[in-house]
């Protein structure tokens, strides 16, 4: 239905206008008895670690729809900036387009300044947009890198309060991550440490969590060298079927056979690849 | 005085009971059993859960606060600053929301920092007090934030000033009483024995703290901010 109004042309950020729409949607919906698609949700576990050299993110890959796993093998370590990686829990579509927007702001900031970028200023950037949407932005991050200053390591809540802390866990299976860090975690460890304790702690969310599970996915973030490893570990690789239920040939027997030509001509040809994972 | 100080909290704690009440449908008798001497906040969950003080003394103020900060029962972070630094000579101790209070404290920082440079002399305590003041008022609807202002200046020497949005849990009022009448507290008797002996009460104040958590497997570090340094005296956890 046309109205006659005078549209503001659209400023920059989130537009609500949809939120009473769906609202709306959503009580028709009921009524008939269905229910709206829940948001994706990662379920997750997510830790860093900062060691001795830098900083080692940590990470699951399942993506769970209510009760249903989404995606068995997507990518909860998102790219900031050459030196910093970003692992997000809680709404998928949140942490993904937050991380996106502040790593387009940081970059033409890092231009600006001429300068590497530095941790801190990620994460001031990120806890100040999640602060002034009062946590409707569901995205819990867990924010490291080196940059001159040396390694560091920020957890940021949906909320907007940020921790500066020598290992962090986020996520539902942050618990059981966290149980290991405390356990096994000190100051100042080799590399091969640190990615061995950051692989326990996210295995110990996988197996103990329902909403964590799959692979784990490691960044290993030195100063002037990224090493993203996907995956570190498939924790859990998909079996290999033991049965054949798939019929000889011969089984049936052909009684008579009948060949007809197509006469096509192949125009154009483009391969695209699915994710079979 | 201490007996004063529960009463009127614990009115405080029924008119808010009081005004919920008589808006919901009533499918049980209000309880009446129950002492009204006995304070309420005794078996009510507790939803922040922070100790924070600030004490004048002759030349400076000493604050400290414990380092839990939960998110329901889980505790996100046992080695949290609640101290922050408004200013060289200025800090403030947050209570409240986690998120409220460190967007507060950076606004307030910024802005105080710029005053002090169009100044150029260090700000008054009195300043700091009153840019929190503007910012917690203004938002009172949204924030959720307890706030203590403690610092030196040179025009009133050591100060504190105390922010609460009403009805946020006054677990520092509770102590001030408690330091007035245990401590018998005069600005001139202070020294530095006195500062210990706040430190070791703050230990077993953090004890009486409504938390569900009976044992102190907190870190309590105390600041002693005076005129001549900025001495930064940090006890370890205990336990």
């Amino acid at each position: 239905m046309a109205t006659l109004t005078v549209t503001r042309p659209p400023f920059g950020g989130f537009s609500f206008e949809n939120c009473k729409r769906n609202a709306v949607l959503d009580q028709d919906a009921n009524k008939l008895g269905f229910s709206m698609p829940a948001a994706r949700k990662t379920g997750t576990t997510i830790c860093g670690v900062v060691f001795k050299d830098g900083v080692v993110l940590g990470a699951d890959t399942r993506a769970t729809e209510g009760m249903v796993v989404a995606d068995k093998n997507c990518s909860k370590i998102h790219y900031i900036s050459p030196n910093i990686y970003c692992c997000g829990a809680g709404t998928a579509a949140d942490t993904e387009m937050t991380t996106q927007i502040i790593s387009s702001n940081l970059e033409l900031h890092s231009l600006s300044t001429g300068r590497l970028p530095r941790v801190a200023t990620a994460n001031r950037m990120l806890k100040q947009m999640l602060f002034r949407y009062q946590g409707y932005i569901g995205a819990a991050l867990v924010l490291g890198g080196v940059d001159c200053n040396g390694p560091h390591l920020y957890s940021i809540y949906p909320h907007g309060s940020t921790d500066k802390l020598p290992y962090v866990t986020m996520g539902s299976g942050s618990l059981a991550a966290m149980a290991v860090f405390e356990d096994r975690y000190k100051p100042d460890m080799e590399e091969e440490d640190a990615k061995q304790l950051v692989r326990d702690g996210i295995a110990a969310g996988i197996f103990n969590d329902l909403g964590s599970g799959s692979n784990i996915d490691l960044c290993v973030i030195t100063k002037g060298k990224v090493d993203y490893i996907r995956p570190h570990d498939e924790a859990n690789k998909k079996g290999v079927r033991t049965g054949d239920y798939k019929y000889k040939r011969g089984t049936t027997s052909v009684l008579s056979k009948v060949v007809t030509t197509l006469d096509l001509e192949l125009v154009e040809e483009s391969v695209q690849t699915m994710d079979t994972s | 005085m201490s007996r004063a100080a529960l009463l009127r909290f614990s009115f405080a704690k029924r008119v808010k009971m009081a005004a919920t009440a008589s808006m919901m449908p009533c499918f049980r008798q209000q309880i009446t059993s129950r002492n009204d001497m006995v304070p309420d906040w005794t078996s009510q969950e507790v939803s922040t859960g922070t100790t924070i003080m600030a004490v004048e003394y002759d030349g400076g103020v000493v604050i400290g606060a414990d380092s839990r900060t939960t998110t329901g029962a889980y505790i996100a972070n046992r080695v949290t600053d609640k101290l922050t630094p408004i200013h060289d000579r200025i800090f403030c101790c947050r209570s409240g929301s986690a998120a409220d209070t460190q967007a507060i404290a950076d606004v307030v920082t910024y802005q105080l920092g710029f005053h002090s440079i169009e100044l150029d002399e260090p700000p008054l305590v009195e300043t700091a007090g009153n840019l929190f003041r503007a910012s917690c008022y203004r938002y009172r609807e949204e924030l959720t934030a307890g706030i203590l202002v403690a610092g030196w200046d040179r025009r009133k020497g050591g100060q504190v000033a105390h922010l609460t949005l009403h009805l946020t849990i006054h677990l520092y009022t509770h102590l001030y009483t408690h330091l007035y009448t245990h401590l018998s507290y005069t600005p001139t008797l202070f020294t530095t024995e006195k500062v210990q002996q706040i430190q070791t009460f703050f230990m077993l104040a953090a004890q009486l703290n409504l938390n569900p958590v009976r044992d102190i497997s907190r870190c309590s570090s105390a600041f002693s901010v005076n005129a001549r340094s900025r001495k930064f005296d940090c006890r370890k956890p205990t336990s």
